[in-house]
């Protein structure tokens, strides 16, 4: 703020009596993993598509700021606290040291690989993981964990949204394109399984390769690898996003590119200016200086489910907060237009999602006309008769 | 930006020339209409509902308020940082008051002097002296306020906090908080009944609408609403008008396209009327009959005739229609 506020300022009539008495800790665990690649320097910089544009732990500590008011009137203190630990055995110590210590809840930016070990390895625990940047749809699959709640959507559900949104353009020719890591394989099938749920016709699959080797030119360059077909739409399937950055207008036939460059599903958007998304950004870049991506949200939102959890039930008791988290009871705000809840069958939080342009919110899913005989929201992922989650209990 | 240095021109120019109370000014009838997108009020005819004018102001105007000798029209300027004064026969701002940042809803106190603005950006109500032109105190509330309601009295300040769900009463006088209560989600804003005992606030993402006792600031009652076709997360209730005899309380229902018809006697809901995209404010005449609802995402307005609970008309106006006024 540049300008000069001309007077004497009366600040803040929180008399601190009136919060002192009976005042009780809620702690949460924040758990980093060191060799996080998502992290480094070099990504960190380049700011690719739907890729974190920095630890989303300055989310966490944005909730624990929007939330502290209503909790001081409940007399309640959030506390958070932050681990950075180098391996699957480390992280796993710190969930039992600090559960043994009276920690229940746990946010965690953790690779899939890392996070997945770590659910399966304190699954006996009375704890509640918050994942708050892992995508893999295999998470709230084969590898779902009862105590694992996923408040950032998965890759299945992305690829949805984009989906939905081609068909409903009749783009439904598509030219897929994908890279060779086990991650862009796993992305591309997301993709043909949302391309079948939807409708879109897949004209060709084809592989590339990040380089410049002219031996590999068919792989390597972007004109080669869009020609001899005709497609309405080029699907890149590139979980880093390097070479997808390169392939828009570059592509022989003038057709968008969708997938992880071009059109890309999200689930928060920096120029979102509806329900509310400006404040919330504006509060974050204010704290941050840089743009708030969906991974903050997402660290910001398990804090403020947490707390709406303990407002609502006036409790700190963990079986009636974790219980009222996983009901249809719970109102949770993501700042995105519709109360969500978490999916009984897999613990995913439902939310409308977001295709986007570099700077702007094209459409927010579901898209009208998409109708769920129960929630439209969950016209975006896997649907309880297909989650191939089994819960132990 | 150019316009912000401009307007900040009008203070010097213009110092002590606003006096509280002046000549009687002649009601036109005129609606105004403020345009969040098209950073203008518009100015239409009360019979014809044509347009009579359009006013440019800073951006993002939203909430108006008439001065109460209805000389000046107050126009909070989100994204300008401002409120816009409007020296209504004139039909153009005067001035820019700095209140703080991001002026979204604010009040007046029945006599003009204080007007207490919600900061949505910081988290705090400004109290702004109007006589003297300067902020005389900010109050930290939860995140995100919104809806501020003065009591009748001006005794009381009501805010709604969007983030922490709550309502604050604040002291008038003090301007310490005397209660925060815990409503449904996301709290927008209110309608007060004449006696100053019953306070309705509107949850948009809780969907219901909660009753507050003012006496002993509890929530005594909610209520909940079901337009035919429309699931619950397409009901976002966000503004509020009881009618002059407080009988009845008209509720926009957001991106359920509906305006609630609310007995207040025994809170159940009379009808639904189809209006256009995600309504919001809303306005009704000083003789009862006619109520007016701005609707954002199809930039027009619904007039409703409200014996016969029906729209008769829609009147296109320009981006983002936000709040009305009648000067009347």
């Amino acid at each position: 703020m540049l300008r000069f506020l001309a007077c004497c300022l009366v600040l803040a009539a929180l008399s601190a009596h009136a919060w002192a008495a009976d005042k009780q800790t809620v702690s949460i665990a924040y758990l980093e993993y060191d060799q996080d690649t998502r992290y480094s320097a070099q990504r960190l910089e380049a700011r690719y598509r739907l890729q974190p544009w920095g630890r989303p732990f300055a989310g966490a500590e944005l909730g624990l700021k929007d939330t502290r008011f209503p909790l001081m009137s409940a007399q309640v203190k959030l506390e958070l606290n932050h681990w950075l630990e180098a391996s699957v055995a480390d992280l796993v110590k710190t969930v039992q040291q600090q559960a043994a210590q009276g920690t229940q809840f746990f946010i965690t930016d953790l690779p899939d690989d890392v996070l997945a070990e770590v659910a399966k390895q304190t699954q006996e625990l009375p704890i509640m993981l918050f994942n708050v940047s892992a995508l893999g749809s295999a998470l709230r699959g084969q590898q779902c964990q009862p105590h694992l709640l996923h408040v950032v959507p998965s890759w299945d559900m992305l690829m949805d949204a984009l989906a939905q949104y081609l068909v409903s353009q009749k783009w439904r020719e598509v030219l897929v394109l994908a890279g060779e890591t086990p991650a862009d394989k796993t992305l591309k099938q997301d993709f043909l399984n949302s391309a079948k749920r939807f409708g879109l016709k897949i004209v060709d699959e084809r592989v590339f390769t990040l380089g410049r080797d002219p031996r590999q030119r068919t792989q390597n360059n972007i004109a080669l690898l869009t020609s001899k077909a005709d497609y309405d739409v080029v699907f890149v399937a590139d979980a880093n996003g390097e070479f997808a950055r390169y392939v828009p207008y570059q592509t022989l036939l003038p057709r968008p590119v969708v997938g992880s460059n071009g059109l890309v599903p999200d689930w928060w958007f920096w120029s979102w200016e509806r329900h509310g998304a400006p404040q919330v950004n504006n509060r974050f870049v204010k704290y941050n200086q840089r743009l708030m991506t969906g991974y903050d949200w997402a660290a910001w939102l398990a804090v403020k489910i947490l707390s709406e959890a303990i407002l609502r039930t006036n409790s700190t008791d963990f079986k009636t907060l974790s219980d009222y988290i996983r009901s249809d009871e719970i109102v949770i705000d993501g700042v995105k237009g519709a109360s969500q809840t978490f999916r009984a069958w897999n613990n995913q939080l439902r939310q409308p999602l977001f295709v986007t342009s570099g700077d702007a919110v094209v459409a927010r899913l579901p898209l009208e006309g998409f109708l769920h005989p129960v929630n439209n929201l969950d016209t975006l992922g896997v649907e309880a008769k297909q989650s191939q989650c089994a819960f132990a209990h | 930006m150019p316009h912000r240095i401009r307007n900040l021109a009008y203070p010097l120019l213009l110092a002590g020339l606003l006096p509280l109370s002046s000549t009687l000014h002649a009601a036109t009838g005129d609606l105004f209409v403020s345009l969040e997108k098209d950073n203008a009020v518009l100015v239409l005819d009360g019979k014809s509902y044509e347009t009579k004018q359009q006013i440019a102001v800073n951006e993002q105007p939203r909430a108006l308020h008439f001065s109460p000798d209805k000389k000046w029209l107050y126009v909070a300027c989100g994204d300008g940082n401002a409120i816009d004064v409007i020296d209504v026969a004139q039909g153009k701002v005067v001035k820019s008051l700095f209140v703080g940042e991001e002026p979204e809803i604010f009040d007046l106190s029945q006599d003009g002097h204080w007007m207490y603005v919600s900061n949505e950006d910081d988290g705090e109500l400004t109290i702004y002296d109007l006589t003297q032109e300067k902020v005389a105190a900010t109050v930290e509330v939860g995140e995100e306020p919104e809806g501020v309601l003065v009591s009748h009295d001006g005794t009381r300040i009501y805010v709604t906090s969007e983030v922490a769900n709550m309502v604050h009463v604040i002291d008038a006088q003090s301007h310490e908080l005397l209660a925060n209560i815990l409503v449904g989600n996301r709290p927008r804003r209110f309608a007060l009944t004449q006696d100053g005992k019953t306070l309705f606030v509107s949850n948009e993402i809780g969907g219901t609408v909660s009753v507050i006792d003012t006496e002993n600031y509890t929530v005594t009652g909610e209520l909940s609403f079901a337009p035919k076709g429309f699931r619950r997360e397409y009901i976002t209730p966000v503004g509020l008008q009881l009618s002059h005899d407080d009988q009845t309380l008209y509720v926009t229902l957001g991106r359920a396209n509906h305006v609630a018809v609310v007995s207040v006697k025994d809170l159940s809901v009379q009808d639904y009327i189809l209006v256009g995209t995600r309504a919001w404010g809303l306005t009704l005449s000083q003789d009862g009959k006619t109520l007016y609802v701005a609707n954002g995402l199809s930039d027009d307005l619904s007039i409703i005739d409200t014996s016969q609970n029906k729209v008769i008309r829609s009147v296109p106006v320009g981006r983002v229609p936000h709040t009305i006024v009648i000067d009347e």
